[in-house]
């Protein structure tokens, strides 16, 4: 009878169904080297560390260096910027992080020069803290590269890195 | 592209090809015969202009790619050799860099053409979308190609706008590596920015015929705002309207000629003419004008995703338009109350673009805070409440009593005396 339900799963709906996964396993497989082919390629992932001779950065300079294509700032922080960074409640910070936190030595900070906002550099000894001001959106941060002000979310971050000696800073 | 057509072919080879790809006979009826409302004005040119601006800065596009070279080292100096060495190679890149400038001064009078004779309201909601997606298609590819340059407005123009995507929750970070092809804007960024550059004005090619065509279904609105009904309401659209419009881009074209030879750095940035240098950010980065309202925008609002969802939203809103204006009356020529809002926007619009291009700081961010509270409640509240609460002028019976009417009583007087 032509009225006769078919409610079981048919060979042909299997066949449809497998086909079907099998045009998708296909059509992914294709896809994903057009889009992995634009992230960061061999030469640009090997490893690049940076060594910086900070014996004569004088105290209250900052001096950037290149590193992986981006700006590091290594401030060299006087006395009174120390006390100042520390001195901050951390009910102040949107941020929270206590300056001993994010530094390896007080006297010396450094950090990925780059704005947490829209990735601008900004620029040092600015703004109201006398830390560094970003010339783009307005971001303030402190002499401990902590955001204080503008639309910026988190602090400067900091790049792994060690005192081989001690005038020479190895990033990276 | 709609109905049937009334193109006779009248040798034996024309009727040979017709009844084989009838492409003359599309032609025929869809800028020959096509029936056009008779009250159009000039606004209604900018349509033309524009395909005209699309298909020179494809031209001055292809020429220019012949002499530039895409990488980040030769980049700056080949651009330098275009305006140096190349035969007219100044006067080409000029008209490629202002005609960026000309052809979003054309499409945003096209657009605000379209918002004060509501011409994006039924039937024309598909319509009016395909625009907003090909806006959104002409920013991409105006963005990359100001990259290319690769100055320093180009460098960090690329990273502050890349870094947009960095707002997303969990993902932004890998997207915004993806997109670099790196960790920060470098080569990988300027390489495939260039073939999309290349790319996109031939997707927005493709598009304005989905524009077109969806636009022949119902046929154009017109400053009244009235469906056509009898013949008596259009004219063919040649020769009246090539020839308007084609007068309408003679007249742009003047204005254009003067921004290309006598300030063709007029629109531009003094900085662009320095190198791209990844450790130093200008004192003062701002974007192209034709940005600068949907940037003051990106700046008010003091939450980094808030800022980018606001930039992104201002845009989008634009396809949501026909439904969020709830009157059915299309003009504003008739809707006292939303012509004196839709003028209130211009100038929140024109006063926020003026905000994107100060230094973010003191008053200006306030100010840009209040611009962008009344551009979001303009849409999202005032105009679907004008709908609602505003009493419409009369309408003319027809797009001819319009526009006639004046001139028909005359003519009655005339025979009656």
């Amino acid at each position: 009878m032509a009225t006769a339900t078919i409610d079981a799963p048919t060979r042909r709906d299997f066949l449809f169904i497998a086909t079907g996964a099998m045009g998708v396993v296909a059509a992914g497989s294709i896809l994903w080297p057009l889009i992995d082919q634009m992230n960061p390629d061999a030469s640009t992932l090997a490893a690049a560390s940076t060594e910086v001779d900070i014996g004569n950065i004088a105290e209250g300079q900052i001096v950037t260096v290149k590193w992986r294509g981006k700006p590091v700032f290594i401030r060299h922080r006087t006395k009174k910027e120390i006390t100042d960074s520390e001195a901050v409640p951390l009910s102040e910070l949107r941020d929270p992080q206590t300056d001993q936190s994010r530094v390896q030595k007080p006297e010396w900070l450094v950090v990925i020069g780059i704005c947490t906002h829209l990735g601008c550099v900004p620029i040092g000894h600015e703004g109201q803290y006398d830390g560094w001001f970003c010339p783009c959106h307005g971001s303030v941060y402190d002499t401990s590269g902590r955001i204080r002000q503008g639309p910026a979310p988190l602090n400067l971050a900091i790049p792994p890195y060690k005192f081989v000696s001690d005038t020479k800073l190895s990033i990276g | 592209m709609s109905g049937s057509s009334t193109y006779i072919p009248k040798s034996g080879l024309a009727r040979w090809f017709e009844s084989r790809l009838p492409i003359i006979g599309l032609i025929h009826s869809s800028f020959i015969v096509f029936p056009t409302p008779r009250n159009l004005n000039y606004w209604w040119t900018f349509g033309g202009i524009l395909t005209f601006m699309l298909v020179a800065q494809i031209a001055t596009g292809v020429v220019l790619v012949m002499h530039y070279t895409p990488e980040v080292t030769l980049a700056f100096a080949s651009v330098e050799h275009i305006m140096r060495n190349v035969n007219y190679g100044w006067l080409i890149r000029y008209a490629h860099a202002n005609g960026a400038s000309m052809f979003f001064i054309a499409v945003y009078i096209h657009m605000l053409r379209g918002l004060y004779y509501g011409s994006y309201k039924a039937p024309r909601e598909v319509l009016w979308i395909i625009g907003v997606i090909i806006y959104l298609l002409m920013m991409a590819t105006g963005f990359m190609g100001y990259v290319l340059p690769w100055g320093q407005m180009s460098f960090w123009g690329a990273t502050v706008i890349t870094s947009l995507f960095s707002a997303i929750p969990f993902v932004g970070d890998t997207i915004t590596t993806w997109l670099w092809g790196g960790f920060a804007v470098d080569n990988p960024t300027l390489n495939r920015f260039f073939s999309l550059h290349y790319l996109l004005p031939f997707m927005i090619a493709g598009v304005v015929v989905l524009h077109i065509w969806a636009l022949h279904v119902p046929g154009s609105n017109n400053p009244a705002g009235l469906d056509v009904k009898t013949p008596k309401d259009t004219l063919p659209f040649h020769p009246y309207f090539t020839i308007k419009d084609g007068f309408g881009l003679a007249c742009f074209l003047i204005f254009f000629s003067w921004f290309v030879f006598y300030v063709p750095n007029y629109l531009g940035h003094a900085d662009n003419y320095i190198e791209a240098n990844p450790m130093q950010t200008p004192a003062h980065i701002v974007p192209e004008w034709y940005y600068l309202p949907f940037y003051a925008i990106l700046r008010s609002i003091p939450s980094k995703l808030g800022g980018v969802i606001a930039m992104f939203g201002a845009i989008l809103v634009f396809a949501f338009l026909p439904w969020l204006d709830t009157s059915r009356v299309r003009s504003a020529a008739y809707r006292p109350v939303y012509r004196f809002f839709f003028w209130v926007f211009v100038a929140c619009v024109l006063l926020l673009g003026y905000i994107g291009s100060r230094p973010p700081e003191g008053g200006a961010v306030l100010a840009g805070r209040l611009l962008t509270a009344y551009y979001f409640i303009y849409f999202l509240v005032i105009l679907p409440l004008i709908g609602l609460f505003e009493t419409p002028r009369e309408l003319p019976a027809s797009i001819a009593d319009a526009v006639l009417g004046k001139q028909g009583a005359v003519s009655t007087e005339a025979v009656t005396h």
